[in-house]
């Protein structure tokens, strides 16, 4: 019985890097209805880019290197939004996602070219064994505890900042009408930036949050990319709360099925993810309106 | 002196041209009616101005400011607010928040919500609503209301009574009434010809792109509007 519970409780601290992959994704999906194929790509280049500042800078925790990654790559965000995929928003909807596309190889390319092939790992030190006993025999690692406050807080302040303040009701706005936020005096171009920056930000904390957990590659973002995807369609399109929901029970759903033999893991992953899409084709928390 | 003054404005959608060297003035306070079959350019002379549509050349100048080849989110902070056609409110969005949106570019200069709810009281107990779940007349309101909070020195309005009940177009046409009184520069999109020479001071009747008749509302002869407007008669 333990074992299950464990496996749960295990599955949770594991869909919380899932749903800190999806947040980013979400969120642009939800406000431009762009499918960022490079998403999971740019989470790696944040994890080498965390690696690279912390050789250069000496700073003791890859923590710190967010004082810099974080700017760094809402500026990325915005620039790359507004010179790139900004100009290519029209009537084919394919056109922003192959560019997007395109990124992806070039960022794995690139990766390959300055970093190598080699696997890497950000040394997150004592935090990464450090575990808080439970009833039981259980335990709980600190590094996946503060993972999980992470992922629920930064989902809850995109919530905040979405519904609750003037750039966020904006967003909504142009999000369901382009035109008309025009008319309202709203630079839909600097709000789109905005968000990409935004969801840049989520990207560089999952990057580092992941480069602790896991090593990493230039060619890890597409694996990253498909668990953000699968969080995203479980939770709903466009529902950040739903992200959240659908990221841990994709990680609950891999880690009870690894109980059955280690091979199944993803398996069971894809075949949760298989079942809400006949279940419930819009996900578990579709949007209300629209 | 002219609020607004547009020369010889052509504007096109892709090769279609849409207006063909349209002349237009407006007085600072006047309430202007803009009249013509479906089709003969009305919106998008109204979407010209608001930057909605590029127009060419340089052509639309308000307040002694050039604005032609502003984009729309320019324009707004300039004083000039448009109710679209079809009211176009934010599907997403409750009431309140969509009249918000109406004052997001002049924060400074923008009414208080108080003062749109006491225009429309109706309008405040359906605040958290969303946008959508309001009758015809109400969504109007909404319209309306989004583009008075932004305290523009021009609100353009098309086609306010569209599928609206009489007794509703009625009440809007009296709340238009308290925002002439304020001073505010109107330009009404309107299909129903008589309701627009009873309520503007100057009509502009269109006619495939062109204007093709203007002239102050009492003085228009029933004749000279029917034939502006349709194109028929006076051919020879």
């Amino acid at each position: 019985m333990n074992g299950w519970i464990d496996s749960i409780l295990q599955g949770v601290m594991l869909g919380a890097i899932y749903a800190l992959f999806a947040a980013g994704l979400s969120l642009v999906f939800g406000v431009m209805r762009l499918v960022n194929v490079a998403h999971g790509d740019f989470i790696v280049l944040s994890a080498f880019i965390a690696l690279w500042l912390q050789r250069i800078t000496g700073f003791s925790s890859p923590f710190l290197t967010l004082i810099l990654l974080v700017p760094l790559m809402f500026l990325v965000g915005y620039v790359l939004q507004r010179v790139i995929l900004n100009p290519a928003f029209g009537a084919d909807i394919l056109r922003p996602v192959l560019i997007t596309f395109g990124l992806s190889v070039i960022i794995q390319n690139g990766l390959l070219q300055g970093f190598s092939a080699d696997s890497q790992k950000l040394h997150g030190g004592k935090l990464e064994v450090a575990s808080i006993a439970l009833p039981g025999g259980l335990a709980i690692g600190v590094l996946p505890l503060l993972t999980l406050g992470v992922s629920a807080a930064m989902i809850g302040l995109l919530q905040w900042m979405l519904y609750r303040t003037k750039l966020g009701r904006a967003l909504r706005a142009t999000s369901a009408d382009l035109s008309t936020a025009g008319l309202m005096g709203v630079n839909t171009s600097h709000l789109f930036a905005m968000a990409a920056g935004i969801a840049m930000v989520t990207v560089a904390v999952a990057g580092v949050f992941t480069g602790i957990r896991a090593s990493f590659d230039a060619v890890s973002g597409p694996d990253w990319l498909i668990f953000a995807f699968e969080a995203v369609i479980i939770g709903g399109l466009g529902s950040l709360w739903g992200t959240l929901a659908g990221g841990l029970i994709l990680g609950m759903a891999q880690t009870t099925g690894a109980r059955f033999s280690p091979g199944w893991q993803l398996l069971s992953g894809h075949l949760v993810f298989l079942a809400i899409l006949i279940l419930c084709p819009r996900g578990l928390f579709p949007r209300r309106t629209e | 002196m002219n609020l607004l003054s547009v020369s010889k404005l052509n504007a096109y959608y892709g090769d279609f041209q849409a207006l063909f060297d349209v002349d237009f003035h407006a007085h600072p306070g006047e309430v202007i009616a803009i009249i013509g079959a479906n089709g003969a350019g009305k919106s998008t002379f109204l979407n010209a101005i608001a930057g909605n549509v590029t127009g060419r050349g340089n052509s639309i100048t308000f307040a002694e400011e050039a604005i032609s080849g502003l984009r729309s989110w320019q324009i707004v902070s300039r004083g000039i607010a448009l109710v679209p056609e079809g009211r176009r409110l934010f599907s997403s969005l409750t009431v309140e928040e969509n009249l918000l949106m109406g004052a997001y570019a002049n924060t400074k200069d923008a009414w208080p919500l108080t003062h749109i709810y006491e225009t429309f009281p109706q309008l405040k107990l359906k605040a958290k609503q969303s946008a959508l779940s309001l009758s015809g007349g109400e969504q109007q309101m909404v319209a309306i209301g989004r583009a008075l909070i932004s305290n523009p020195l021009l609100l353009m309005c098309d086609e306010l009574s569209l599928g609206l009940a009489p007794m509703v177009v009625h009440d809007i046409y009296e709340t238009l009434t308290t925002v002439r009184e304020r001073g505010v520069t109107l330009i009404i999109v309107e299909q129903n010809v008589r309701q627009a020479l009873a309520f503007a001071d100057r009509v502009y009747c269109f006619q495939e792109g062109r204007v093709s008749l203007t002239g102050r509302a009492g003085e228009l002869k029933p004749e000279d509007v029917s034939r502006a407007y349709f194109g028929l008669a006076g051919a020879a």
